[in-house]
């Protein structure tokens, strides 16, 4: 039983890297009209920098920095490389992205080294919580309530605030929005950056649960895909929703079948494209 | 996405009766030009510092991403999980060798089924889906298949690979055809090569192949007029991958071995970019890219330890600006 709850709240931990991964690419997906390859190659930047911050601003100043940093060269790519995708055959935005997160592999392991790394996270946030339940760490907890405040104040912003409702309605409709007078390519800019920066957080918080390593990313980024395909394109709560419940299937199947734990996230996906080929979350008539 | 698709109108149609005369004819020579070359290789490859098994190794990529063109550049679905069919063709391939028999073509037969009963089986999930949508589910699916071989260690070798079987000689009554002999291996993946295009080329000039197409110019055209798209889309999805699984039978039978990279949705990205470089809406597109992609990839690994970021500015470059890859540039060149 503890064994369960041990690999059910893991599977959630995981899930929670899946979910700002997956939350930042529907959000890119959506307004860029892009699936961003090298999204995993942002999220492992987002925590080498944090790694290589660590020891001047401290563990806290890093957690804070590197997102924001992330965010910044996300915003320079999106100017350079895939401003001038916008429009094109959704082939080319793949294959672009996907020869960037090639370049940011390659790149990563030759000024950080191929071996994997440890991210030293604060003496106060390593103690277990709880005597029984010694998997509940401080760490972990901090974990997933930062994540939870950095999803919260994403809705809002998309809710409340002047660019996030452009942003809406530019799912909605861009070129309505484009009609009304606003600079969708900043907009896209902004967007993307955004998507970016998610991904640059959880870069960092995988950092100091998972380690290092140049190929974080690129493994974290096919599970994102499925829980966006789980939870619907186009909605931003459906890949929440998706990354969790993968998250936590996987986590189960470790405690049954280890084996199978990889290949369960696919076979729900498989399961869900026949019985709702949209997705949980999916709405009619998006991206095809 | 379809504007993008109908700006550039398939280059087989030509204006009129005197062009069509003259490019069938200029079609049919560069044929003549590529199979002479093909042919001879073994005989040249040594000459130009290449090896005959890097020719072999040009031919399987070229076969793999002939079967996926057929998909990708005439269908316009967009598969990014062909490794997947492939990798099975080469699992399906080395098992049968390692486990039940030692026939090279019986275990050829059995990749390909394997691989292109795969492709059949897992179509219809994929199909119902376009643009985006139906790369993301081709290349997940791609992954599980990854997944099962790297946690199947009793029978697949995990993560190492499968090792521990060997193509085997084939006899006709008394003659033997020699496949440890490179240079017969060679022409043995040349004569399944040939057997691919052939089959891609009389598709392309069926009227199936003809509604692929079509597909690919205005699907919704289509469905108004009553032909079930995603049923087409589907027969291209399993035409292609039999093609890329025989490909991948070749492979496991090239190195006698074979890994859980086979199947990774990196060498996915691979066979699309070689149908990009090469020309995606040309015949031999894929075996042109296929040439550049396998050539520079087995020098810049030899040159230097940052080669993926050579290959990754590949993939780059073609995008921005060489979209409609060689053949494609000098097919409109040719046109204007």
């Amino acid at each position: 039983m503890e064994l369960l709850l041990f690999n059910i709240f893991n599977g959630f931990i995981i899930g929670i890297f899946y979910a700002l991964m997956a939350l930042g690419l529907s959000m890119i997906l959506g307004l860029n009209g892009i699936i961003n390859f090298s999204h995993g190659g942002f999220l492992a930047l987002g925590a080498y920098m944090a790694y290589s911050l660590a020891p001047a601003i401290g563990f806290w100043g890093a957690l804070i920095v590197s997102p924001f940093l992330a965010g910044f060269v996300g915003l320079i790519v999106e100017r350079v490389l895939i401003r001038p995708l916008y429009g094109r055959d959704p082939l080319f935005s793949l294959l672009l992205t996907f020869g960037l997160a090639m370049i940011m592999q390659d790149l990563i392991r030759t000024f950080w080294g191929a071996t994997g790394l440890p991210f030293e996270v604060p003496n106060a946030l390593t103690h277990p919580l709880s005597q029984v339940y010694f998997f509940i760490t401080g760490y972990r907890v901090f974990l997933v309530a930062l994540a939870l405040l950095a999803t919260a104040s994403l809705f809002a912003l998309l809710k409340f605030t002047r660019v996030g409702i452009r942003i809406r309605a530019g799912n909605a409709d861009l070129e309505m929005v484009s009609a009304l007078g606003i600079n969708i390519y900043r907009l896209r800019a902004v967007n993307f950056s955004l998507g970016i920066f998610m991904a640059g957080l959880a870069g960092v918080l995988a950092a100091g649960r998972l380690g290092l390593t140049p190929t974080m990313g690129a493994s974290l980024i096919m599970p994102s895909f499925v829980a966006i395909i789980v939870g619907g394109v186009g909605s931003l709560v459906g890949s929440l929703l998706g990354g969790i419940i993968i998250g936590v299937a996987a986590g189960i199947t470790t405690t049954y079948y280890p084996a199978a734990s990889d290949v369960v996230i696919y076979l729900i996906m498989a399961v869900v494209l026949i019985v709702r080929p949209r997705g949980l979350m999916g709405q009619e008539g998006l991206l095809e | 996405m379809k504007s993008a698709a109908s700006r550039h109108v398939d280059a087989a149609k030509p204006a009129d009766a005197m062009s069509s005369q003259k490019s069938t004819r200029r079609r049919v020579a560069a044929s003549a030009l590529v199979w002479a070359l093909l042919l001879t290789a073994p005989y040249w490859l040594p000459l130009t510092g290449g090896y005959t098994d890097l020719g072999s190794r040009v031919l399987v990529f070229s076969l793999a991403a002939l079967g996926l063109n057929l998909l990708l550049g005439f269908t316009g679905g967009l598969s990014f999980g062909h490794a997947a069919y492939f990798g099975l063709g080469a699992y399906g391939t080395g098992l049968m060798l390692k486990f039940v028999t030692h026939s090279t073509p019986l275990a050829l037969l059995a990749g390909v089924a394997l691989g292109g009963l795969g492709a059949t089986l897992f179509g219809p999930v994929t199909v119902r889906r376009r643009g985006i949508y139906f790369a993301m589910i081709t290349i997940a699916i791609g992954q599980m298949f990854y997944f099962v071989a790297v946690r199947w260690n009793s029978l697949t070798g995990g993560e190492d690979g499968l090792t521990g079987f060997e193509r085997t000689n084939i006899h006709f009554g008394h003659a033997i055809l020699n496949l440890h002999n490179s240079t017969i291996f060679y022409y043995f993946t040349l004569f399944f090569f040939a057997i691919g295009c052939a089959v891609v080329w009389s598709v392309l000039r069926s009227p199936l192949g003809h509604t692929f197409v079509a597909i690919r110019e205005n699907q919704k055209r289509l469905r108004f007029l009553g032909v079930s798209v995603g049923f087409y889309l589907w027969i291209a999805f399993a035409i292609s991958g039999f093609i890329a699984a025989l490909a991948g039978a070749l492979y496991a039978l090239l190195n006698n071995f074979t890994s859980p990279e086979d199947l990774n949705w990196v060498l996915s990205g691979d066979f699309v970019i070689i149908c990009v470089l090469g020309g995606m809406r040309t015949f031999w597109g894929p075996l042109v890219g296929s040439v550049i992609y396998v050539v520079v990839q087995d020098y810049l690994s030899s040159i230097t330890v940052n080669w993926m970021s050579f290959i990754g500015a590949i993939f780059v470059l073609a995008v921005l600006f060489f979209p409609w890859g060689l053949l494609g540039f000098f097919q409109r060149r040719i046109q204007k």
